[in-house]
């Protein structure tokens, strides 16, 4: 186990030492502040829109963090050989990925935190009602993240940080989608058309069941049984990434 | 004991290409390193070498062949506590500090931090780095690297020390402190296990080499051995206060010789006319300066080996110097 917790201890100071995160997180602090300055709304709108704008905010630096140093987390160490020496070490090749995983999980985290009490600040200055439905909304997000950053590690074991970043973000574009596709499969009257909108629904993970920012916008409460069951499936399918991830890496050559 | 053992090593690399064959760097590779000596893996550039150093730590699996690190095979997790490895062209976290760097090296290897902080101060002062301990790897130069990474290499103590190309990069004042350092890793006892394609670096300090060229190794030995392999040996003779130019006897001894003022460099092709060579000088009043047998080196083993590519029956110093 000790090993893990070197190699994340290291990757978390890595990631503190980085410009870019500085700069996402500083982009998420402005947007959640620019959606103060919308006039012409009521105090209800008003209220709604910086919810609204805080959560997007914080959903979409959170994805860009976990996409963007998610594929160098591990392919950035192979493209520079730095993972040579590491390798020399007493350590397994699946505490080094796990270790590279935790690491970048504590930066999103306190990131996320940093963001989300910006946020709860921006809404108590301006009087906006707090429901406990934001933070489920926000736990849901740093499970995406979570899912998200898995999925770029897992690419990145195998290709380049350009293909890295194509299929994770094509992985999450149609994460969201496969509700639609569901959809499709249904309606359509072609067996191919199905098969294949079926087969992406089951394979692809359903990331619009992490979320409810339109209900947490709006105040409306969601069940803890749906907030666990989406969570455990966020939860499950990332395991399922790291496993994979962990795989690939232990059979490869440097 | 040996401390690497390695049998009959084949590494291929896939083509890329369906129905292309692969490529096959390592070629039944065979070599042991005994415990305590400094083991020069000589061979030009291309020639395995670094792929041979790849299998030896685990970062490629062998095609076929065995390979055993202090007793253990190879990709024995707790074995790696006892060896230091340094990669060529080493290229490191640069945001990490010298000392940071250190640390970290030492913490994978399993060191606590009380017994690091003193470990790791002694390196810096042992690869001369005390000065630039707080400054981050971004801003060290090629040489500098090279020495931090030689300190990542020894922090845990380790027995057995492999370094690939340690001394590429460095200029001769970094390649002398290089040999210093390896030679003192063999007066504690350590074992060393270092490539290059320079031969000076092997003759002036390995107990035994190797020279591999195309994936197998031709030659190993003790360096003495494979110098000495019955080649012909020129002399040089040096003196004073005659004019070689104007001697014929000595002249038609010499392979060659130059008149530089008063002194005089006469080159013999061989040993055997050392003495008349020297009567003659005696006899026309010269003073004698020195006589410098010059033995055939690795050098000419280099380029011979080279020039006969693959797998040839002619490769007489492999033979007579194995199992040395
Ligand atoms: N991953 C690889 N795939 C294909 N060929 C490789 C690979 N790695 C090394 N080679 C080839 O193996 C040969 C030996 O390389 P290397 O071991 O680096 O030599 P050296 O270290 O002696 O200079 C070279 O011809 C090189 O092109
Ligand atoms: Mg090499």
């Amino acid at each position: 186990m000790w090993p893990v917790v070197v190699i994340a201890l290291n990757t978390f100071r890595e990631n503190l030492r980085d410009k870019i995160l500085y700069n996402l997180v500083f982009f998420a602090l402005l947007l959640i502040g620019a959606s103060t300055l919308l006039a012409d709304l009521t105090i209800m709108e008003h209220h709604r829109m910086i919810t609204d704008m805080g959560l997007a905010a914080i959903n979409v630096v959170g994805v860009v963090i976990a996409i963007f140093v998610g594929i160098g987390l591990v392919g950035k160490e192979i493209e520079r050989r730095t993972v040579y020496t590491i390798m020399a070490r007493p350590i397994r090749r699946t505490q080094f990925i796990l270790g590279k995983y935790l690491g970048l999980v504590m930066t999103l985290g306190v990131n996320m935190a940093v963001m989300v009490i910006v946020f709860l600040a921006t809404l108590w200055l301006y009087r906006a009602p707090v429901h406990g439905v934001l933070m489920q909304a926000v736990a849901l997000i740093f499970v995406e993240v979570l899912l998200v950053t898995a999925m770029a590690l897992f690419f990145s074991t195998f290709t380049t940080s350009t293909l890295s970043a194509s299929f994770t973000i094509g992985m999450f574009v149609v994460g969201h989608l496969t509700m639609d596709l569901k959809g499709i499969a249904e309606k359509s009257q072609s067996e191919t058309v199905k098969a294949v909108t079926n087969s992406v629904y089951y394979i692809f993970p359903n990331l619009e069941m992490l979320n409810v920012k339109a209900q947490a916008a709006v105040g409306v409460g969601v069940p803890y049984a749906y907030q666990a069951t989406a969570s455990l499936y966020g939860l499950l399918y990332t395991a399922a990434l790291l496993v994979g991830a962990c795989i690939i890496f232990q059979r490869r050559d440097f | 004991m040996e401390t690497i053992r390695i049998e009959g090593l084949t590494k291929q690399f896939p083509s890329g290409w369906p129905g292309r064959p692969p490529a096959t760097v390592l070629d039944g590779l065979s070599l042991s390193v005994r415990q305590g000596e400094i083991y020069g893996f000589l061979g030009p550039n291309g020639s395995g070498k670094t792929t041979t150093i790849k299998v030896l730590i685990g970062l490629i699996r062998a095609t076929s062949g065995s390979v055993e690190l202090l007793g253990k095979p190879v990709g024995d997790v707790p074995t790696r506590r006892r060896i230091g490895f340094l990669p060529e062209s080493p290229y490191f976290y640069d945001y990490l500090t010298a000392e940071e760097f250190l640390m970290f090296y030492g913490h994978l290897a399993g060191m606590d931090r009380a017994g690091l902080a003193g470990r790791v101060s002694r390196l810096l002062e042992v690869v001369g780095l005390v000065e630039a301990r707080t400054r981050q790897l971004r801003k060290f130069s090629k040489g500098m690297l090279q020495r931090v990474g030689l300190a990542q290499a020894l922090i845990h103590d380790p027995e057995l020390v492999i370094l690939d190309e340690p001394m590429s990069g460095l200029d001769p004042i970094g390649r002398k402190q290089v040999r210093d350092l390896i030679l003192g890793l063999r007066d504690q006892g350590k074992t060393v296990f270092f490539s290059t394609h320079i031969i000076p670096d092997v003759e002036m300090i390995c107990d035994r080499v190797g020279v591999i060229v195309k994936g197998k190794l031709l030659a190993t030995g003790r360096v003495d051995e494979l110098v000495n392999q019955g080649h012909t040996q020129s002399v040089e003779i040096a003196c004073q206060g005659i004019s070689v130019e104007r001697i014929p006897a000595i002249q038609a001894m010499a392979s060659r010789v130059v008149q530089r003022g008063s002194q005089s460099l006469i080159v013999l092709p061989g040993p055997a006319p050392l003495e008349s060579a020297l009567a003659e000088i005696r006899k026309q009043g010269g003073t004698l300066i020195s006589v410098t047998p010059h033995k055939s080196s690795l050098e000419e083993l280099f380029f011979q080996s080279q020039g006969q590519g693959q797998g040839q029956g002619s490769l007489a110093p492999a033979r007579s110097a194995m199992g040395a």
